[in-house]
């Protein structure tokens, strides 16, 4: 004979929608930082395979740089700036709920943190702008 | 005994990566997608470019580039299937695509930067 416990759920798992995150805009903002990571990937791609067509020699940097100016391209990282610069403030901006810096016994203030964090992202820009600027006109 | 999680070492994998995203991919795709790309900038030429990479510490810094940020999708994008699409069934898979995609990316990356002559 057959127990009809058998047949009850241990515990109670409610079905929730594909779609649970449209309801709210911060958890819209909680989806859209997941799909940030797409866009990370994705420039991470077109970053390996610029290194691949600088090592292959100039004419077949040349059609990198052409392939990066085609509109589909330029779309897709236009969309890709959007998304890495919105996972960028927002990381920023979690830093401090993550980071915990204390000076002198007291803990510094997350507008502190968030703020090195902004500067470090400035600097490090700048860097980069000088670098690859440095000897052209 | 219970077997030890590996997911702290992920998480540390996730937010290195985190951070190395934000600061520099908004820099690097800015310049080189739009600004170098369409001319708003006079860029460097290919043999400047060449120049840059052949120096060993640029081609560590594009290693740490383009592996950790790929470690940082490869944890969040886990979440989204999760999260976003409830597809939890498929963990297993889920999880090797992932990781497995980021290894072969950083094997990649290893395998260009040092390969240049």
């Amino acid at each position: 004979m057959v127990h009809p416990t058998e047949y009850v759920p241990k515990s109670y798992h409610p079905r929730v929608s594909t779609y649970w995150w449209l309801g709210r805009w911060a958890y819209a903002k909680f989806i859209l930082r997941e799909i940030s990571s797409i866009f990370v990937a994705w420039i991470v791609v077109t970053t390996l395979l610029q290194v691949r067509a600088l090592k292959a020699g100039p004419a077949e940097y040349a059609q990198f740089q052409a392939w990066l100016a085609t509109p589909w391209v330029l779309v897709l990282n236009a969309i890709s700036l959007f998304f890495v610069v919105f996972h960028a403030v927002t990381w920023f901006n979690l830093a401090p709920k993550a980071i915990v810096v204390r000076m002198g016994g007291k803990r510094l203030p997350a507008a502190a943190i968030a703020a090195s964090n902004y500067a470090a992202w400035v600097v490090v820009s700048a860097t980069v702008l000088w670098i690859l600027l440095r000897g052209t006109r | 005994m219970k077997k030890r999680s590996n997911e702290p070492f992920l998480w540390i994998l996730f937010s290195a990566g985190g951070m190395v995203a934000a600061l520099l991919l908004p820099i690097h795709l800015l310049l080189f997608g739009f600004a170098f790309a369409l001319g708003w900038l006079n860029g460097p030429g290919y043999d400047r470019l060449i120049e840059i990479l052949r120096h060993p510490l640029t081609r560590v810094y594009l290693l740490v580039l383009c592996s950790l940020p790929l470690f940082h999708w490869a944890h969040r994008f886990r979440y989204t299937l999760y999260d976003g699409l409830q597809i939890k069934h498929l963990n297993e898979l889920i999880n090797t695509f992932c990781y497995g995609g980021a290894v072969v990316g950083t094997a990649i990356a290893v395998y260009l930067l040092w390969s240049i002559p």
